[in-house]
């Protein structure tokens, strides 16, 4: 892993910066909401990149329940945590978003957004649950049950809201394949490689971070 | 052998509870657990019992309805009276005719004229002996007991010396502070520091 | 077989707890009356049956939540859980006898809020009885599970509606959908989500009460 993050890291540096040009410099202008549909290159692949990470968080978990090894409970947590950060910048850009577009800061007819409300809701209350149990194997199970029960919520939640609402959202992905043309569809596969990439590069760093930690305690514990 | 443990170790975060702990317990044998408060006796017990997955090491022990095990608590519902406790108990270990079982022991232990009344009105001590009855209740072949003297008044204690002797036929562990009571019944001791 | 009587036999202990102690039960029947009353006050007059029923539901929803906080209290306070389970029953008996606990308590407490919100605001159709009932199993075996969680916690009473209330979301949606008139959708919606949340409950149970 050591080995590996710097050049992730360099992988995400390098795709960023094409992505930030693409975006800008290459794709089109869309024709219904002009310069400000831009965004759309950051806000979707950051959900995307936020559900690649409560999934992993899972999946990781599942491994725990299943080995009970102490490094997949902190892999889970990781990664419920990277998916986090990057839950509440799905809520900021597609709040600007919703801004630019509708005039309005907040609009509960996006389901996007109002799963991620929910999602950013039940994922804060997985480091309440977290953080009030002492460490150990009961709470990595708990925790680990927690962040299954997660991923199973993302699509119910998501089957709920599109049954409560009215329909305003533009909708890119149909069932027919993207609705992109092939410069919007190149751009977008670039910023979501590159979001990915900053999952990747911030996860590693994190979880190198904790496990310093961990083993900087175990030594001091050694010493005294 | 009823159980085995090799270098069984358990921590809570860093902080070590016990290490290396090396233990094989047959029938007829009874280990005594001893160590000051804090080396780890409820842990270990805890851990053999299968209710905390110990950091490392290798335990094998017998299925969960050989095991009788008295904990820190005596793990009664205070709500309800002793037979009825023991009847929810003897279904669930599923003990033939329970309730002749659980009378003969509410009798042994001298709580048959109490058998109506709710465990909240009892004494420490009472409880305790009800605790005890409830470990014995399916007939384990493995007991761990932790601190069984813990609130018996010199009726109660003597009466677990008897029965403790009685179960001579059976594996036991059992961890005390005080090890002087049982020291004659020890086949083995274990030492925690 | 086995597993049935084990269930019937923890489920019995519930209730005969409730039956002496009378803590959890009177205080649900109670709060849901006093929350209806708070939201008689809390409607602007003339709100429509629609919004009214929005308020029938968050009333059951914290019903509920009531119930669930004391689900676990007898196990907690002797470290009970712990010799349940160390019996040879399977852990899901435990997690299952305290649902249909928790569920039987909170259909007795809805037998009274029901009525007495046809009374105090607009009729109840049978489409709503059967969200209610579709509902509450979802919000039972999903809250005995959390409710599991919480007790392991310091923070307990603090914790369960945290833990709950996001995966309370899609059964409100469920249950206001359907009672609205919204039509047999919603009640469709509501049996998925009991079928999926019950069984990942079901299986699951196991990990939040025992380490091995």
């Amino acid at each position: 892993m050591n080995v590996k993050l710097p050049a992730v890291a360099a992988a995400t540096t390098a795709l960023f910066a094409a992505a930030i040009a693409l975006i800008f410099f290459y794709a089109p202008t869309d024709a219904d909401q002009g310069f400000s549909q831009r965004i759309f290159y950051f806000h979707v692949p950051i959900a995307l990149t936020s559900y690649v990470a409560f999934g992993w968080g899972a999946w990781k978990a599942l491994v725990y329940l299943r080995r009970r090894a102490d490094d997949a409970d902190l892999e889970s947590y990781v990664a419920i945590h990277q998916g986090v950060v990057f839950g509440a910048l799905t809520l900021v850009t597609g709040s600007i978003w919703a801004r630019a577009s509708w005039g309005v800061w907040w609009a509960w007819s996006d389901d996007q957004l109002v799963l991620f409300l929910v999602l950013f809701l039940f994922y804060c209350a997985y480091f309440m649950l977290r953080f009030s149990v002492e460490p150990g194997p009961a709470r990595a199970n708990t925790c680990a049950v927690y962040a299954l029960f997660g991923v199973v919520l993302i699509p119910v939640s998501f089957l709920a809201i599109r049954l409560s609402r009215s329909f305003i959202h533009p909708v890119v992905f149909t069932s027919h394949g993207p609705q992109m043309t092939g410069s919007q569809f190149f751009t977008f596969c670039v910023s979501f490689a590159a979001m990915l990439g900053l999952f990747a590069t911030l996860y590693s760093v994190e979880l190198a971070g904790k496990r310093i930690d961990a083993h900087l305690r175990d030594l001091r514990e050694l010493l005294t | 052998m009823m159980l085995t443990a090799h270098d069984l170790s358990k921590r809570f975060g860093v902080k070590r509870v016990f290490e290396r702990v090396e233990l094989e317990v047959a029938r007829g044998e009874l280990v005594l657990v001893t160590g000051p408060n804090g080396s780890g006796k409820t842990t270990l017990l805890r851990v053999l019992a299968g209710l905390a997955a110990p950091t490392g090491g290798e335990l094998v022990r017998p299925r969960r309805g050989e095991i009788g095990f008295l904990g820190h608590e005596p793990h009664l519902y205070r709500e309800l009276t002793p037979l009825e406790n023991l009847a929810l108990f003897g279904r669930l270990y599923r003990v033939p005719e329970h309730r002749e079982r659980s009378g003969m022991l509410l009798e042994r232990f001298g709580l048959w004229h109490v058998r109506h009344e709710r465990v909240s009105t009892f004494s420490r001590g009472m409880q305790q002996r009800l605790a005890l009855c409830r470990v014995l209740l399916h007939d384990p072949g493995l007991l761990l007991l932790d601190e069984p003297f813990n609130a018996l008044d010199a009726d109660g204690a003597a009466l677990l010396d008897r029965t403790l002797a009685e179960l001579a036929d059976r594996a036991l562990v059992l961890a005390t502070h005080d090890p002087r009571r049982v020291e004659s019944l020890a086949t083995r001791r274990l030492a925690l520091a | 077989m086995t597993y049935a009587a084990d269930v019937a036999a923890l489920a019995r202990k519930d209730l005969l707890l409730e039956l002496r102690a009378k803590e959890t039960l009177p205080a649900m029947l109670l709060f849901v009356v006093a929350a209806l009353t708070v939201f008689h006050f809390a409607l602007p007059r003339g709100t429509g049956h629609v919004a009214a029923l929005g308020l029938l539901w968050i009333a059951l929803v914290f019903t509920a939540l009531l119930g669930l906080t004391r689900a676990f209290v007898p196990e907690r306070e002797q470290g009970l859980i712990d010799a349940l389970v160390l019996t040879p029953a399977d852990r899901s008996a435990i997690w299952l006898a305290k649902t249909l606990a928790v569920l039987a308590f909170l259909a007795v407490a809805e037998v009274v809020a029901l009525p007495a919100f046809a009374a105090f605001f607009s009729a109840v159709d049978g489409r709503t009885v059967a969200a209610v009932a579709l509902a509450d199993v979802g919000i039972c075996a999903v809250g005995t599970l959390t409710g599991a969680m919480a007790v392991t916690g310091r923070a307990r009473e603090l914790l369960l509606p945290l833990l709950f209330l996001p995966l309370a979301i899609p059964v409100v949606v469920g249950g206001v959908g359907a009672s609205a008139g919204a039509g047999g959708r919603y009640l469709g919606f509501l049996v998925l989500y009991d079928a999926i949340f019950g069984l990942l409950a079901w299986a699951s149970f196991e990990y939040v009460v025992a380490e091995t």
